[in-house]
């Protein structure tokens, strides 16, 4: 009872804390909201480009064209030797029928000039379609199976795909660097903010000290005033995140500039985001309370 | 029954001045203590290191059965609990009101809402302001910001307390006035230390008064002895 009564008198003091001070609080705050919404921008960012970079490797296949003249026990012998090329994660074999079957079933123009070829006629040839486990080792792997006998030509978006991966991986590790640098920069900035926040009431530390409050007493009313700073901070930014992404997911129905590249959709992704930001405001308004406060106890 | 003692207390600042030398000194439960001297005499040196605000550099203080002396920065609280102090300056929390200045002392050791109101208000109608609980501190005249301040510091039932200069910035009238409410606390068994410059008082209430010179006792009058 006596634990529950003391907390709440904490919380209670925490929000008269925040609200007496409020031009301070309301510094701390600004800095907690631009901040936040800085790093939702890098954390959406960052996963929306990591989501494309395992998109893009999911979908890149090495694609393999067998010579038409290869006999059912060489297209056996071709198969063995993918199978036995470090990093191929899987490989299926796909007939000139199924590939024909397949375009004409896509479109009416390719249907009303491919139904009259016949095996003999038809351009297409089999293949061997090839997923690695690394989209790095695509190179070596593609390189592997072009030198397969039997193997007319390897296909697989080369070039394109390496720049493409690797441009992706740079914006992904260049935003969560962002994540981690801003957090630190908040924390240091929320601290500062506090401290002049607790500069001003010194006098109240000075009179706790001098009625008997111990460390904790006076520590932990500050504490969570940084935490609500730190809520109240977060509110624009998972404002902003739920209903910004949401909107922007929906203006570009789901997919940027093509639909190779699809955004993560939004349920649960914003309030996953939201979370976090949420957190980070939290511990970073608490956090910087207890760094600015403890310069105080030594009275 | 002894409250403090003093045993060959030294207190030297890191700036090489020293405030107190080998300084012996005993007060009863109960007692009203004047403590008096020029300024630079080291009585407030000497009440700081009763509620512990300074350490002193040698000797042993006990307070209450405390070794003040000897209690950590993280620690303090526990004696800071058996004392109450006023100051020149009141020291009030501005944006307080009357009542939540007093009841602030009561609400961090966790008493429920009911004792802490009916111990606010017997601490205010003692020191004669019940009437403004709702006021705050700038809405007060110097001599009810101070009895405020005696509010807050009797309120937790201290066996000691102790006051710097408490009529420092009043006027004399005013300053007879916070003095009948000390003397209505002493009354009731709290033992009072207070140092003072205003030698009026001094010589008007007839107290126990401790004369300090340069850091040491050069007389100590019984009560009702003092005729400067």
């Amino acid at each position: 009872m006596k634990t529950l009564r003391i907390i709440g008198r904490n919380i209670r003091d925490a929000f008269k804390g925040v609200f007496r001070n409020f031009s301070l609080s309301f510094a701390s705050i600004s800095c907690i909201t631009i901040t936040l919404i800085v790093v939702a921008i890098s954390i959406i960012l960052s996963d929306n480009v990591n989501n494309f970079t395992k998109l893009v490797e999911k979908d890149v296949t090495i694609v393999a064209f067998i010579d038409n003249d290869a006999s059912k026990e060489k297209i056996d012998e071709i198969k063995d030797e993918i199978s036995s090329i470090d990093n191929v994660e899987k490989y299926e074999f796909k007939s000139k029928q199924d590939i024909t079957s397949e375009m004409r079933d896509s479109s009416e123009v390719f249907d009303s000039i491919m139904k009259n070829w016949n095996d003999e006629e038809s351009p297409i040839q089999n293949t061997y379609q090839i997923k690695v486990t690394d989209i790095k080792e695509i190179d070596g792997v593609a390189n592997k199976v072009k030198k397969i006998d039997g193997i007319t030509l390897v296909k697989y978006g080369e070039g394109t795909i390496d720049s493409l991966i690797s441009t992706f991986e740079f914006v992904h590790k260049l935003c969560l660097g962002a994540v981690v640098a801003l957090i630190l920069v908040t924390a240091f900035l929320i601290s500062n903010t506090i401290k002049i926040t607790i500069s001003s009431r010194q006098r109240e530390i000075g009179i706790m000290r001098l009625i008997g409050a111990s460390n904790l007493n006076i520590r932990i009313p500050f504490i969570i005033e940084g935490l609500i700073l730190g809520l109240l901070g977060s509110i624009i930014p998972v404002i902003l995140t739920i209903y910004g992404y949401t909107s922007l997911y929906n203006h570009f129905n789901g997919q940027l500039f093509s639909p190779f590249i699809k955004l993560i959709k939004p349920v649960p992704f914003v309030y996953e985001t939201s979370l976090i930001l949420v957190i980070i405001g939290i511990l970073v308004g608490m956090f910087g309370s207890w760094r600015a406060v403890r310069k105080h106890l030594k009275i | 029954m002894e409250l403090i003692r003093l045993t060959k207390v030294r207190k030297t600042y890191k700036t090489g001045v020293t405030a107190i030398q080998d300084l012996n000194l005993s007060i009863k439960k109960g007692q009203f203590v004047f403590i008096i001297g020029s300024t630079g005499c080291g009585k407030s040196t000497l009440i700081k290191m009763l509620y512990r605000e300074e350490k002193p550099t040698a000797g042993q203080i006990i307070v209450g059965g405390i070794d003040v002396g000897k209690l950590r920065n993280g620690k303090v609280y526990k004696i800071r609990r058996k004392i109450g102090v006023v100051f020149q300056d009141f020291k009030l929390l501005p944006k307080s009101t009357v009542y939540e200045n007093v009841a602030f002392a009561l609400e961090i050791f966790g008493l429920p809402k009911d004792e802490i109101h009916s111990k606010v208000i017997k601490a205010l109608e003692l020191v004669g302001l019940k009437s403004k609980i709702k006021n705050y501190p700038a809405q007060l005249s110097g001599g009810e910001q101070q009895r405020v301040a005696i509010a807050r510091a009797i309120v937790n039932g201290p066996k000691l307390l102790i006051c710097d200069e408490p009529t420092g910035n009043l006027d004399k009238n005013t300053g007879m006035e916070i003095m009948r409410v000390l003397e209505e606390i002493n009354k009731l068994g709290t033992t009072i230390i207070m140092v003072t410059h205003d030698i009026d008082i001094v010589k008007k209430l007839q107290k126990r008064v401790i004369v300090l010179d340069s850091g040491r006792v050069v007389k100590d009058y019984a009560e009702g002895t003092y005729n400067k």
